[in-house]
């Protein structure tokens, strides 16, 4: 009876399990969790490693493992409680935040901090401490689930909180997923009278005019810049400041409707080269056409412009693509972000959806979470084996020496040498791991073996 | 209320009795729904359209931990009531006890819908015989014995839905699945023949042929895009049910191609590999 009459589909093909980037990739064994209950029962027979997943958002290989098995969250979306008193909602993990939202908007409620795409789950929303466009004010997701659970290999279930098994907490916010399944957790949502957002986009040249307009707009809850890296001269480092607050007048709380454009096939090679993203970027700067622009916007295009074209990734063809995103302290953010942004363009290598933002000093609840105070950069670049990888150790190096440190969920290719020394507290963070969980990323940066 | 202009209140008044008229039955009538089998995908993403629309649930399923979790989802969704009992559908002999309480809580029924049933593993019933008796039993003993209870109580109110969950699998029987195959036959015939009988009391009969569905198991899987998503396919149900349908291929596609392999004639269909 467990099993439904509607599984007629007879498939032999072997499941496929992709980062965002789409670089690297492994093949490994999906083992689905529909229910709570099938962890840690799935791992019955299994010695080979595993890693719990969710929509594989992230772009290199912390939601990968070469050779062993991906336990899919996914099914796992029940809504388990929820009270519009305090906005406390407990949720299977598998669920994403686009079906929170569902739920929530039409409540009057809205996610505590949200990424620029609505496609994660909850789990890997706390798996990698994730961050938004109101960091500054909010802090990171973590800092906004009070309580989950988590489940070890060998069975053993906990309840985590800042107060109950507080060290397992805090290593599980931001712990990619490697000290256990998140079978459930807590998060509280706030609440919205409108889906609009007041909308501002300022042009701005350079870094500091971009930190000006960032010190003037302390007070708006979400804050993030589009920054043109392929242009120099005078346009160096041109951008759009990008600020938003929810509208307080009361609209209508509908739901969102299902996206409907799919980015249909792989794009070649050459598609996206110098040319066509200097292009683009002119065109975006120039969208603009004033200094200043004001609108009362939905948020779906505020938060998640690209969710729109669902597998936009394929416009980077089969090779993928790399992210590269660090975090550098105040005390360097200016010089490190100058020096960075102009061996980008130096290089010559495009990269469109160039994002540039100020980290608030909000402390994140995670042993291992990626933000702090200072400035974030995130850049993508399409894969080109002679030119990404030897582009994107400079950077790297660069942010060392800055101070700074590269984000784990959007990571392809940092060293283990450079991970070391990003995360001085790897080593303590590994006492908490699980045994027999791992990822691709985790055997990269530290040489680590299940020890199973 | 008062303080709006009449005509705005008028083209509210016209809107509502439009989607009155539309969908008559999940706003209206059909809030009080028996799932039996409600731990199934299709089941899962039914009752969450159910639930969102404030309709009272009454779940029945074998696994109280997983129908625990179904139920907290729906309530938190919505539902106005969730009831649940646990239960083994393969145990006829219950059935009465078991449909008389849950319509007892319910405070009576609009819609009863049967979505319990096993795949089975064809390979081993072409060896043992006791394997399909048990596919045989779990697909159609068990929702011939519950129909027989569900039907006489909606012919005493004249008035009901039996929407039951059968499969393409039933349209012709394939070296395959035909197991299976054959309890989703006998399943959609009773189905046909129970319409015959109580359309003419007020009682609706809703034979579902779900295609192959998209689900958290299937979702990564190569070719799985052409695959029907398991919250449309649920979305089909509750329309068909709504518009008191007779029959219902989901995706619609399916009846075509069902129709297409009932009549490839013998001589070549026994040589097919399906």
């Amino acid at each position: 009876m467990a099993q439904v009459a509607s599984s007629e589909a007879e498939i032999s093909d072997t499941p496929r399990f992709e980062s965002w980037g789409r670089y690297p990739t492994f093949e490994g064994k999906i083992l689905p969790l529909h229910w709570q209950s099938d962890y840690p029962r799935v791992l019955e027979g299994v010695h080979n490693g595993a890693l719990p997943v969710g929509m594989g958002r992230s772009y290199g290989d912390v939601c990968l493992l070469k050779g062993g098995n991906l336990l899919l969250t996914t099914g796992m979306n029940r809504l388990l409680d929820f009270d519009p008193a305090t906005g406390l909602l407990t949720a299977e993990a598998g669920v994403t935040l686009a079906q929170i939202l569902d739920f929530a908007v039409p409540r009057g409620f809205f996610l505590p901090v949200t990424p620029g795409t609505k496609y994660v789950t909850l789990g890997g929303a706390i798996a990698n401490d994730i961050h938004g466009k109101n960091h500054h004010i909010a802090g990171t997701f973590g800092s906004h689930v009070t309580q989950f659970g988590l489940v070890r290999s060998d069975g053993t279930s906990m309840l985590c909180s800042p107060t109950e098994n507080s060290d397992y907490y805090a290593a599980t916010i931001g712990g990619l997923g490697l000290t256990g399944v998140i079978p459930w957790a807590q998060v509280r949502l706030r609440p919205i009278v409108s889906r609009k957002i007041d909308y501002r986009g300022i042009q701005f040249h350079g870094v500091d005019e971009f930190l000006d307009l960032t010190r003037q707009s302390q007070h708006i809850e979400y804050t993030v810049s589009w920054v043109d890296c392929a242009s120099t001269g005078k346009n160096f480092a041109r951008g759009v400041f990008m600020e938003g607050d929810h509208s307080k007048v009361p609209d209508e709380l509908k739901p969102s409707p299902e996206p409907k454009l799919v980015f249909p096939f792989d794009a070649p090679g050459f598609a996206l080269n110098h040319l066509t993203v200097s292009m683009f970027n002119t065109v975006f700067f120039h969208k603009q056409m004033k200094r200043e622009v004001r609108a009362l916007q939905d948020y779906e295009p505020f938060f998640y412009p690209l969710d729109k074209v669902l597998h936009w990734n394929r416009m980077y063809g089969k090779r993928g693509l790399l992210q590269f995103q660090y975090a550098i302290p105040w005390e360097h953010a200016r010089e490190g972000t100058i020096a960075i942004l102009r061996e980008v363009a130096k290089s010559g290598l495009a990269s469109f959806l160039a994002v540039l933002k100020a980290f608030g000093d909000v402390p994140s609840p995670g042993m291992m979470s990626f933000p702090q105070p200072g400035i974030t950069l995130a850049l993508d670049f399409p894969i080109k084996p002679d030119v990404s990888f030897p582009l994107f150790e400079r950077l790297a190096d660069m942010t060392l020496e800055f101070g700074g440190r590269l984000y784990p969920a959007k990571d392809a290719a940092m060293t283990a040498a450079q991970f070391q020394a990003f995360y001085p507290q790897w080593e303590q963070f590994a006492r908490f791991r699980d045994p027999l969980l791992t990822s691709s990323f985790w055997e990269r940066v530290t040489g680590d073996r299940p020890s199973l | 209320m008062s303080t709006q202009p009449s005509t705005a209140v008028a083209a509210q008044n016209f809107q509502s009795s439009v989607e009155a008229a539309l969908h008559p039955s999940v706003r209206g009538r059909f809030t009080k729904i028996l799932v039996l089998g409600a731990t199934s995908g299709i089941a899962e993403a039914t009752c969450r359209i159910w639930a969102a629309e404030g309709a009272s649930l009454f779940l029945v399923a074998r696994n109280a931990e997983k129908l625990a979790a179904v139920a907290a989802d729906l309530r938190t969704r919505g539902a106005r009531h969730v009831d649940t009992a646990v239960a083994d559908l393969d145990d006829t002999d219950g059935h009465t006890e078991l449909l008389a309480h849950a319509i007892n809580t319910l405070g009576g029924m609009d819609v009863a819908y049967l979505a319990h049933g096993i795949l089975g593993d064809q390979a081993k019933a072409e060896q043992d015989f006791n394997q399909a008796a048990q596919i045989i039993h779990t697909n159609l003993m068990a929702p011939v014995s519950l129909l027989t209870w569900l039907a006489n109580y909606c012919v005493q109110q004249h008035a009901g839905v039996l929407a039951v969950i059968s499969s393409v699998a039933g349209d012709r029987g394939r070296k395959s699945n035909y197991a299976y195959g054959a309890s989703k036959a006998g399943l959609s015939a009773f189905l046909g023949g129970l319409r015959n009988r109580v359309d003419r009391e007020g009682v609706t009969v809703l034979t579902i042929k779900p295609g192959p569905v998209r689900t958290a198991m299937t979702g990564q899987m190569k070719g799985s895009e052409r695959f029907a998503d398991v919250n449309a396919v649920a979305k089909s149900i509750v329309k068909a049910i709504d518009g008191h349908q007779d029959n219902l291929y989901v995706p619609f596609q399916w009846q075509p191609i069902m129709f297409i392999i009932r009549n490839i004639p013998e001589r070549i269909f026994k040589k097919l590999n399906l």
